[in-house]
């Protein structure tokens, strides 16, 4: 089944806006903060903003959440193209994965510099002490060369099978994201292992494929 | 709440609880004072006050044990809370706590004293020697909070029940009602949620049991209808609801000892040289506040309360 151009753009749109709405409230309930913080009173009539009473903890927190999500439904494209049948699904792959990257980038940020304040003695203590942030911070690491090489420039440049490899570090940074998100929650919350499982899942899917294709192969070669 | 009905006699002049907009109008004159730029400019960006009504409480004495640190507003009081009965969020408590039954609140009473039974919220309290007290909460998540307090002394509570020499721990247990609080649905923590202190601790005049903050009887969100409150330790030893009081002779387990004993002691004196947590413990962020600001050993109250733990390695019992 060919997709006409109408409907890849669509769907690209869609997903675009869809991805960065959770930023947009972020953003958009900042603008309230400082308005309501300042006295400025221009957006009074628009209300209250919704980042609690510990605003900083609150967008580490939320962007954390998403950073999470959008990794894990960019590490489910495959699969579900290849579940669904949808083999077009693949070419929004990379730019789920640079959304997911984004949004991680941001919550990285909203540690540095508005938890922390640039207290790089404090921020390097927490990466080396508490494990929870080195397995963080060893995700994001991973994540910077696939952002980094996702043009098609570098495609070209490092050939399909370099590239490949670099882009096989998804298979670590998927588990340690989730891993991050359990090992950082308060007592034995239901959520981080809603998204282990998902990890889990998603592994179990692709190991199942990848020894099918081998069959597959095994079987075509008997046959030559 | 029902059980202020007919209790009028509380019901005196405003003048004479702290009010919230005393503390906001000090908090300007700080800000006059130029605090660096990064402070002026987020000093006043989490700041939420609020408008708060008369007062429903009679106070026979106020003492301020948080010096000239600014109060939290009612609002922030009263809207970021940890109560994992009515939920996980920040936000659950203040959603979902309204549904609390708080009359009648009968209390059970149990253990090595003379005089145990179950009593109810007036045979504990004596509503007519309330006292406000200005105290720093230190959550165990290196965010704090300077609260208005009213209630009575532990101490005094305790003492209505002659506990014996057999008594070493006194124990507390919160309300566990799954009607009334749906966070229960979920095992975060193995319910009832328990604390537990030391009977040197318990009756150390710091310890002390609220009824209410800002002179306004307590919000279920902040642990209705009466709550620990422990400033020397972190807030989670700070039980909330409380229906269950037993005197016990060796040491209790406590919710998030159980939970995570790695993480979590008996003890849980607020200490900025132990991180045992996730959280690193040396600085904290007072609520309302851009920068962090150092943790300070038993959150400040160590004159007071250190003379508890002399001799003892606190890094051991954390």
């Amino acid at each position: 089944m060919a997709w006409t151009k109408k409907t890849r753009k669509t769907l690209k749109w869609f997903l675009w806006i869809g991805i960065s709405l959770p930023l947009l409230w972020l953003f958009y309930n900042w603008a309230l903060l400082v308005d309501e913080g300042f006295n400025l009173g221009y957006l009074t009539s628009l209300g209250f903003h919704s980042l609690t009473a510990n605003p900083i903890e609150y967008t580490n927190r939320f962007l954390g959440d998403w950073a999470l999500r959008f990794l894990l439904f960019s590490f489910a494209v495959t699969p579900m193209a290849r579940i669904f049948k949808v083999k077009q699904l693949v070419a929004y792959r990379r730019m789920i994965g640079l959304w997911a990257f984004t949004y991680v980038s941001f919550h990285l940020t909203s540690y540095i510099v508005l938890d922390q304040f640039f207290d790089w003695g404090e921020i390097w203590s927490d990466i080396l002490k508490r494990n929870y942030m080195t397995l963080g911070m060893t995700a994001f690491t991973l994540l910077i060369p696939m952002a980094v090489t996702s043009t098609k420039g570098w495609i070209k440049r490092l050939g399909a099978r370099r590239w490949k490899a670099i882009h096989k570090a998804i298979y670590v940074i998927a588990p340690l994201g989730a891993i991050h998100y359990f090992m950082m929650a308060k007592g034995n919350q239901l959520d981080p292992k809603i998204y282990i499982g998902i990890v889990v899942g998603l592994l179990g899917i692709r190991l199942w494929f990848s020894l099918q294709d081998k069959t597959k192969a095994a079987a075509g070669k008997a046959t030559a | 709440m029902m059980l202020l009905k007919n209790r009028k006699s509380w019901h005196i002049a405003e003048n004479q609880v702290t009010p919230e907009r005393l503390y906001l109008s000090r908090r300007q004159i700080m800000q006059g004072f130029g605090l660096g730029l990064g402070a002026a400019l987020a000093g006043p960006l989490f700041r939420a006050g609020a408008a708060y009504a008369l007062p429903n409480f009679g106070i026979a004495k106020k003492t301020n044990y948080a010096g000239d640190e600014e109060l939290n507003s009612y609002k922030d009081i009263t809207s970021y809370n940890n109560f994992y009965e009515f939920g996980v969020e920040k936000s659950d408590p203040a959603k979902y706590a309204h549904a609390l039954i708080t009359d009648p609140w009968p209390v059970e009473v149990t253990g090595h004293a003379e005089r145990t039974g179950t009593y109810s919220l007036e045979d504990l309290i004596d509503f007519n020697a309330l006292e406000e007290r200005i105290y720093r909460l230190r959550c165990v998540e290196a965010w704090s909070m300077v609260i208005p307090w009213v209630g009575v002394p532990l101490a005094g509570i305790l003492k209505k029940f002659e506990p014996t020499s057999k008594a070493k721990f006194v124990r507390f247990e919160t309300l566990a009602n799954r009607a009334q609080m749906p966070g229960l649905r979920s095992r975060v923590l193995d319910w009832p949620y328990r604390e537990g202190l030391r009977m040197d601790e318990a009756m150390h005049p710091l310890a002390f049991m609220a009824v209410g903050l800002y002179g306004k009887p307590l919000l279920g969100q902040n642990g209705a209808p009466m709550r620990l409150v422990v400033p020397w330790k972190y807030g989670f030893k700070s039980i909330k609801s409380i229906v269950s009081i037993n005197f016990v002779e060796n040491q209790p387990q406590t919710s998030w000892e159980m939970q995570n004993p790695s993480w979590y002691g008996f003890y849980s004196n607020v200490n900025p040289n132990v991180s045992r947590q996730r959280w690193s413990q040396g600085r904290e962020r007072r609520i309302g506040d851009f920068f962090k600001r150092k943790t300070l050993m038993f959150n400040g109250y160590g004159d007071q309360v250190a003379s508890l733990y002399a001799g003892m390695d606190l890094a051991k019992y954390f």
